[in-house]
């Protein structure tokens, strides 16, 4: 692999940039692996870097039906942040905070990781008590978190409606500056290019069209590009996992929901944060390119075609009018659907199934991004040991008939 | 953004109505030797398909009644509307080529759904 530096960048730019390569290969798929993944987002691709990096499993296949970081890794708002309120979920986003910090370094890939901070507003009084005592259980599990009253809201984003009249005003909020935004393509492309470095197989344009399990464990795969054998698939399929898990009979409990996002056209820096509001439900922040980044929550019913209801797009385009009435006049740009695998808990499910060999990383729902390397990290464990990281342990599909749920409705600092 | 076709009212935009979960899904008669995992498959597990579903709605800014849909959700297409506890009619559905419902190489396009072969459900 060709290590990225500033003198590299000064020789290319001396020759014209004609000496920069492709940075991982094409690859055909082999006839054998000792895993394949199923799916070459974010999570895929951390998957398997860390199966490679840290577990000596080089000989093994991402397969990716479209392009690589083509499904939510590029539909998503790329917001970051770890405020969870319960034990299980501060332990895997703080995990993942962690390992952002340091990506750019690891991979020798700038994924353009941006800390300026996450505000999650308060526009109540019972608001301001539960996000006060999320709070509290963030510093208690060493996650950096801050009360800031409506001043000191206004200080840190001086853009937004601070005004008393409004609908829902502003009373407080709660701020984690380690928490921010980054680049999803680079983040899909360092983990490509470091994976394929280490061996690793990625496969594009390979969709799986069905598994095959003889005796109760795994021993193969179908794709469109052939057959292939291999006693370990990881699905990491996002709004897909329930239609890879139908194929080895495993019935999950996830719901597929388009998940909308839009963003204005580009202008000059004008936001210094993230801003998050559950009660009147936009977020919000601005992109390198300069674009606002707006998102909000799902569309109610169960579909697969990337596409949700105007109604959903009005009500977030009021929210953002209503906390910053100068974008009343911006222009949006582009706007989309991804399809999110939403949980029953709101939780995750990182898990080895009843199925021998076969592995699931999904359910994500509408908060996966911010995962995305403890995701891969836990779930590169849970499948080269065969057992389960102790982050990823808390998310197994037996909780839904044990009843240890990792209930995040409402407590993860936003609402679903 | 699709149109409903409301039994009681006639065509009405979807955000008129309140989606209302997986359709045929009955609660077990209580039973002391039911396990968890079969009550953990009456509460949580669900079909999720993409392809052919039967779910229910209630128009909510309507009649307020509820009703059962099936829908394509592969390309959100409405295949039959019927009375809350009557049993699905058997309907014909463009089905996908490939699981995903895409057009091999399209990427994620869900507008590029191919037609392949009707299914019929009964």
């Amino acid at each position: 692999m060709n290590r990225y530096s500033v003198f590299s960048l000064i020789r290319e730019g001396l020759r014209g940039h004609s000496g920069w390569k492709p940075v991982w290969r094409d690859a055909e798929p082999k006839a054998a692996y000792d895993c394949v993944i199923i799916g070459g987002g974010g999570h895929g691709l951390a998957t398997a870097y860390y199966l490679a990096k840290l577990h000596g499993m080089t000989n093994i296949a991402v397969v990716e039906k479209g392009w690589l970081g083509g499904g939510n890794s590029g539909r998503n708002t790329t917001i970051i942040r770890s405020n969870y309120l319960y034990d299980e979920s501060a332990a895997i986003y703080n995990h993942a905070l962690h390992l952002w910090e340091g990506l750019s370094r690891e991979l020798n890939f700038n994924i353009m990781m941006s800390h300026r901070g996450v505000i999650n507003l308060a526009h109540d009084d019972g608001e301001m008590r539960q996000l006060k005592r999320r709070v509290e259980a963030n510093r208690l599990n060493g996650v950096d978190a801050e009360w800031l009253d409506a001043k000191q809201v206004k200080e840190f984003c001086p853009i937004l409606n601070a005004s008393p009249d409004i609908r829902h005003p502003v009373l407080g909020g709660t701020l984690q500056r380690r928490g921010g935004v980054n680049r999803h393509d680079a983040v899909c492309w360092g983990y490509a290019r470091a994976a394929d470095d280490l061996g690793v197989d990625i496969i594009q344009q390979c969709e799986v069209t069905d598994i095959r399990v003889e005796a109760g464990a795994v021993v193969g795969l179908e794709t469109t590009r052939g057959s292939i054998r291999t006693p370990k698939v990881a699905s990491v399929a996002a709004g897909h996992t329930s239609v890879i898990a139908s194929m080895v009979g495993l019935r999950l409990p996830i719901e597929s929901h388009p998940l909308q996002a839009l963003v204005s056209e580009p202008i000059k820096p004008i936001h210094p944060c993230v801003v998050m509001s559950n009660a009147i439900h936009v977020y919000c922040s601005q992109s390198d390119k300069g674009e606002l980044v707006i998102g909000a929550g799902i569309d109610p019913y169960i579909s697969y075609t990337q596409r949700g209801s105007l109604d959903i797009i009005e009500h977030q385009m009021a929210a953002l009018v209503e906390l910053f009435p100068m974008f009343s006049r911006l222009r949006m740009m582009r706007q989309w659907g991804g399809i999110v695998d939403v949980c029953p808990d709101a939780s995750p499910i990182i898990s080895k199934t009843p199925v021998k060999g076969f592995y699931v990383n999904g359910g994500w729902g509408t908060g996966g991004w911010k995962a995305t390397p403890g995701s891969g990290h836990v779930f590169a464990h849970t499948i080269a040991k065969d057992d389960p990281h102790p982050i990823a342990a808390p998310f197994a599909i037996d909780r839904f008939h044990s009843g240890r749920l990792v209930a995040e409705h409402g407590a993860a600092a936003v609402a679903h | 953004m699709f149109v409903i076709p409301c039994p009681y009212c006639g065509e009405r935009d979807q955000s008129e109505f309140t989606y209302a979960g997986e359709a045929h899904i009955a609660r077990p008669e209580w039973d002391d030797a039911m396990t968890d995992e079969q009550w953990a498959e009456f509460v949580f597990m669900r079909s999720n398909p993409k392809g052919v579903y039967a779910e229910r709605w209630v128009h909510t800014a309507g009649c307020g009644k509820f009703f059962n849909v099936i829908r394509n959700t592969a390309t959100d297409e409405i295949l039959a509307v019927y009375e809350i506890g009557s049993e699905p009619p058997k309907v014909a559905a463009r089905l996908p080529a490939t699981p995903s419902g895409e057009a091999l190489g399209s990427g994620n396009d869900a507008v590029k759904v191919v037609a392949s072969h009707e299914e019929v459900r009964s």
